[in-house]
């Protein structure tokens, strides 16, 4: 209980360095950037409940609901300047298209009053249909690198989505996996946002090559605050 | 519809043709009573329920009826079309069907009836079912999910027409579960297709068999004359057993109810009932060892089994869980010194091995075999003369269906064994037994039909055909689980079939039936009932991963025998290297590649794990719980019991007290720095774990700062860092307030939508009612990508539409399953102003077996932040902090500004590298 009650004084964020540039991993799952006000979130995946009722499972049409409701309480937190969404962004092509009009005026109005940039994602190569916002193949800010898909080279600076990474501990005999920010200091893959998205364990072959493993650190999203964890401390699966 | 026939007109209106005679005659035998007149009946149209013992001849007495009709049916003339299937057998196992195959046709070969017998599993290979769809057998054996797959064919109305009789062997284990419901929805539908059809339902001894009576036949109220009975108990009890469309979420005890839909008159089935045969000899085992306080291994009395098998044919020894199956069949082969033949036979053994191991006992070829419920039920191999159950048998009907496996004749006795493994299980054991002469049997009682199935059903239906609404909802409510079902909740499980039921209309445009233009439901599109076919049935299981065995060391090398299987969330916990027990064998933990689980030959550390399965978990039956509480308070009847179990008896007596039958104990005490409160309700382990939570809830609002409970089948013991004893006798809170039966209001409300629990409930709703498919055509998808996306959905629905019919699916599921609310309510209800306090300086002896178990359970809250916390501690003492440093700096490499590295990271590894996270079930040896 002791643990419990010091943990809980420890601030809610994880601060990391990216490329030098000081970021704030976010437990809602948003990466912030306060010298720049820039807030980056990535693979919101909206209309993917829609998307997959087209084949034929009828799963709640809540899911852009959903991760709207969250990308809005954090548009409020940190009131950004700037707001990158990192790619995949819709879960299809005439996810935009799709989008009902009440969900298309929750975006706009977070949208409103900031420069907001649609990286392009596997999922949506477009521009999203009728949306304001300016869309790009990838972003540079400074020392920072913004792409859907992490490169192979060229890693410092580098804030990607695209692999939606998880980690799991496992304590006392148990197995926590939780969404994670995944970062070696030099580069940064940030945790999916979308309410539907699944994610794939930091230690699974797609990431190979990506991380100075010696330096990777999963930072856990919690209720309300992240749980840094050294690669050592991670496990598959 | 289901006029009884008097007994006395039945024996002589039985016809029995003229080569049965004779068979009868030149076997030396004489058709026995009941079977003439289960044959009387349904020659004269009824349905009936037999009920009798194992070995009355139950499986001859079902088929009489089909076979002395099909005997004298005319050949098949060349260029006539084939005959439909005459008689459809279903069973609970797949391995059943075979066995009853295997038995009939010796009979139907020796009367020279021409008749064709054949089964349809999931085994059956494709070309035999195609062939089958277009020259029928007469006699199908199946199981209930082929059953559906049948009924959802476009051909179906074909495929049955020339139907006679449906036969349902074991009904009293079919029909509790979710199965059950899904059958009794095929059963509506074979009524629909063929009116006249005569139902047999084959039963062993239960104590409400007009539970199982109705179940054979239709409950339509528009057939019933006027106004019955029947029609104002449906409509006191729909409130009860179901939660209305539109109501909030639950909020009362009595919704909880889950109890039978009509417990009252409806239509029922005859019945014919043989009573039971010789009375087994059973005892409990009277052990020379120490029969210790807790634990369920019963590793003290393996000696004095090894000898009992030694000294008879065929032993079958039943356990309760997997695990204790493999610790047992382990011990045994410690002690083998003659090397005798003990096999190991569960559900997560590999198919073949299994197969291997039921020949073997058919053959005569074993002298043992270690066995769980996946051998429970009525097949009868080999030559078995003694069964042993290990354990305490949790309910009477169980033991009294697993003592019918020994010596299949009904007039001698079966000779039974308990072991009881722990003092509490002795006496279980003692109160089993008792209820075995008496005669007395429980199973638990019938569920209304859950409405994750009836989608399934609906969508299954429309699959076959266009189905016109109103029709579909007669024939349903003509099911008996489903009988209590209201029109509105019909539709809304329509509406779900069609576009989800959301609230949100958003998705018309996919809907997966519409109606058309002359009112008839049909699919939008061909795919749709090819995905159904292949998401058919009811049995969701845990997501589990093929155990394969490799040559040491060699994780990445393919091939390699696959030994069974294990359930994922019991592998992740396992690091490389770590030992444990499995098929028989000490298995060395290699690691998971994609869906399997990579093992080798286990080495000989001291430490080995047992794998512990979700399911397999029996709670102890009320019946018993009460017979065991009636036990505690009677000296008188410790006589039966063996002189330690007595003393410990008589010890607490001294020491503390012995509760009244009635009443609810609670004993409060300190020990090492916390303080404990131990009471014992005796309703089981689920019914007590969901108490443990709901009042160490309450133990927080009052702030007694609870730190964690642990739950047995017997007792339950919360520990908390103030001294509840104080806090009760202060009336702060009493313990009438406690224990009052409000916390099954709101906190158990706020608790469940919480809980993991629940969430795996509604991925089972899910995948039964089809929202998440258990495969896809030519992928399968793996248990983890399901279960990831359940939960998903299971957040982000309970938070934008509640009420959703799925979760309200979901919580009657938990509600009457997995947090046995229903008991728990009982057991309130009942000790109201009943509840005895006894403050104490010492543990009591009563309270030692639920004390042993602290820290062997886990319980599975909500701790999973409180996991990550203490492993965010274990960093920081691993760099050097002093604990109950509060310096945020603390994941100082983190917060490094600017900075690239966590510079600490090697010292990090080393320091973790030596912690000990402790681990769940390890025994030493």
């Amino acid at each position: 209980m002791t643990a419990a009650l010091r943990a809980n004084a420890i601030a809610a964020a994880g601060l990391v360095g990216v490329a030098g540039e000081c970021a704030l991993c976010d437990p809602r799952g948003v990466l912030y950037f306060p010298d720049i006000g820039l807030l980056c979130v990535s693979d919101l995946h909206l209309e993917k409940g829609s998307s997959i009722a087209r084949r034929g499972a009828l799963i709640p049409p809540y899911d852009t609901a959903a991760t709207l409701a969250r990308l809005a309480e954090a548009v409020a937190a940190y009131q950004p300047k700037i707001v990158v969404s990192l790619g995949d962004s819709f879960h299809d092509g005439w996810g935009a298209e799709r989008l009902p009009v009440p969900f298309r005026d929750t975006l706009e109005a977070l949208m409103a009053g900031r420069d907001w940039f649609w990286v392009t994602g596997n999922h949506d190569p477009d521009a999203p249909a009728d949306l304001p916002g300016e869309t790009v193949g990838e972003l540079a800010v400074g020392a920072l690198r913004f792409r859907h898909e992490p490169s192979r080279d060229g890693a410092e600076g580098e804030v990607a989505g695209h692999l939606h990474p998880c980690a799991r501990i496992v304590q006392r005999g148990r197995s926590v996996r939780r969404r994670c920010f995944a970062g070696d200091g030099a580069r940064m893959i940030m945790p999916a946002f979308g309410a539907y998205t699944g994610s794939l364990n930091v230690l699974d072959r797609a990431y190979h090559g990506l991380f100075d493993r010696a330096r990777l650190m999963a930072y856990m999203l919690g209720a309300d605050r992240v749980f840094a964890m050294p690669g050592s401390m991670l496990r598959p699966g | 519809m289901t006029a009884e026939p008097r007994p006395t007109d039945v024996n002589a209106a039985a016809h029995l043709p003229e080569p049965f005679v004779r068979w009868f005659a030149t076997k030396g035998w004489a058709p026995r009573a009941h079977q003439l007149e289960l044959l009387a009946r349904s020659q004269a149209g009824c349905s009936t329920l037999l009920i009798a013992p194992t070995g009355a001849g139950k499986t001859l007495a079902g088929f009489l009826p089909s076979l002395t009709e099909l005997a004298v049916l005319p050949k098949r003339k060349p260029g006539e079309r084939h005959r439909g299937i005459h008689t459809l057998y279903i069973s609970p196992l797949k391995a059943l069907a075979v066995d009853i195959e295997r038995n009939l046709g010796k009979p139907v070969e020796e009367i020279g009836l021409p008749i064709s017998i054949e089964t349809r599993t999931g085994d059956t290979p494709a070309h035999k079912r195609q062939r089958q769809k277009l020259s029928p057998p007469d006699i199908l054996l199946t199981t209930p999910e082929q059953l559906a797959l049948l009924i959802a064919g476009s051909d179906a109305k074909r495929f049955f027409e020339d139907l006679r009789y449906v036969i349902f062997d074991e009904l009293h284990s079919l029909v509790t579960s979710k199965r059950g419901h899904l059958l009794s929805l095929g059963l509506a539908r074979l009524r629909t297709f063929k009116p006249d059809l005569r139902a047999i339902g084959l039963s062993a001894t239960v104590a409400e068999p007009d539970e199982l009576r109705r179940w054979l036949v239709g409950q339509r109220i528009s057939l019933l004359e006027g106004e019955m009975p029947g029609r104002a108990e449906r409509v006191a009890s729909e409130g009860t057993t179901r939660k209305r469309p539109g109501t909030p979420a639950l909020t009362s005890a009595a919704a909880f109810g889950g109890a039978s839909p009509s417990r009252g008159e409806g239509n029922l089935a005859g019945l014919v009932t043989v009573a039971g045969g010789a009375k087994p000899d059973i005892s409990i085992l009277d052990s020379e060892q120490r029969v210790p306080w807790a634990g369920h291994s019963a590793r003290y009395a393996v000696p004095e089994i090894y000898d009992q098998i030694s000294r008879h044919r065929t032993t079958l020894l039943f356990v309760n869980t997997r695990s204790q199956a493999e610790l047992l069949f382990q011990e045994l082969w410690r002690v083998n010194e003659e090397s005798l033949p003990i096999a190991l036979h569960h559900g997560s053994l590999d198919v073949g091995q299994r197969r291997r191991v039921e020949k073997a006992m058919a053959d005569n070829a074993l002298r043992a075999i270690v066995a769980t419920s996946t051998l429970d039920l009525g097949i009868d191999w080999g030559d078995v003369d003694l069964v042993v159950h290990v354990g305490a048998p949790k309910g009477a009907s169980r033991l009294a269906q697993r003592i019918g496996r020994a010596n299949h004749r009904m007039d001698e006795p079966s000779k039974a064994i308990l072991i009881p493994a722990n003092r509490f299980e002795v006496l279980e054991c003692r109160a089993a037994l008792d209820a075995n002469y008496l005669g007395a049997q429980d199973t638990p009682p019938l569920l209304a039909g859950s409405l994750d199935v009836l989608v399934q059903h609906v969508l299954g239906t429309a699959c076959a055909a266009p189905f016109n609404a109103d029709q579909l909802y007669e024939e349903v409510t003509g099911a008996a689980p489903y009988a209590g079902l209201d029109r509105a909740s019909f539709d809304r499980v329509v509406d779900f079939v069609a576009t989800g039921g959301y609230a949100l209309k958003s998705y018309e445009r996919y809907a997966r039936i519409r109606k058309t233009k002359e009112g008839l439901w049909r699919v939008t599109h061909p795919r749709i009932a090819q995905q159904y076919r292949l998401n058919i049935g009811t049995i969701v299981e845990m997501p589990e991963l093929n155990v394969r065995y490799v040559r040491s060391g060699r994780v990445a090398g393919y091939g390699g025998r696959v030994l069974g299987k294990v359930e994922e969330y019991f592998a992740e916990t396992l690091r490389p290297g770590d030992n444990f027990l499995f098929a028989g064998k000490v298995l060395r933990f290699e690691g998971i590649r994609e869906n399997e689980c990579i093992v080798s030959s286990g080495g000989t550390s001291a430490q080995i794990i047992v794998p512990s399965y979700a399911g397999g978990k029996f709670p102890l039956s009320t019946y018993l719980a009460d017979q065991v509480r009636g036990m505690l308070a009677d000296p008188g009847r410790w006589q039966a019991l063996p002189e330690q179990v007595a003393d410990w008896l008589r010890l607490q007596k001294e020491k503390s007290m012995l509760p009244k039958r009635g009443d609810l104990l609670v004993e409060t005490f300190p020990r090492n720095d916390r303080h404990f409160m131990v009471c014992y309700p005796f309703e089981g382990r689920l019914a007590h774990q969901t108490l443990g939570m709901l009042l160490t809830r309450r133990l927080e609002r009052v702030g007694a700062r609870p730190l964690g409970f642990v739950a047995t089948d017997y007792s339950l013991a919360v520990w908390a860092l103030d001294d509840m004893g104080a806090l009760f006798s202060a009336g702060k809170p009493s313990l009438g307030q406690l224990f009052d039966e409000d916390m099954l209001g709101d906190d158990l409300e706020e608790w469940l939508n919480d809980s993991w629990m629940l969430k795996r409930m509604f991925r089972n709703c899910a995948v039964i009612s089809g929202l998440i498919e258990k495969k896809f055509p030519g992928q399968e998808k793996t248990g983890r990508q399901v279960t990831v996306s359940a939960d998903l959905i299971y957040d982000v629905l309970r938070s934008h539409e509640p009420d959703h019919i799925l979760l309200q699916a979901t919580r009657a599921d938990a509600s009457a399953g997995l947090l046995d609310v229903g008991r728990l309510a009982d057991m309130l209800s009942r000790i109201k102003g009943r509840i005895v306090h006894k403050p104490l300086e010492h543990i009591s002896p009563l309270a030692v077996p639920v004390m042993l178990e602290i820290g062997r359970e886990t319980v599975n809250g909500g701790a999973n932040e409180s996991l990550l916390m203490e492993a965010s501690d274990l960093i920081a003492e691993a760099m050097g902090k002093a604990a109950g440093d509060e310096t945020p700096a603390r994941n100082g490499p983190v917060v490094a500004l600017h900075g690239t590295a966590p510079k600490a990271g090697r010292g990090e590894r080393k320091g973790i590298g030596t912690a000990d996270y402790g681990r769940r079930s390890v025994r030493s040896k």
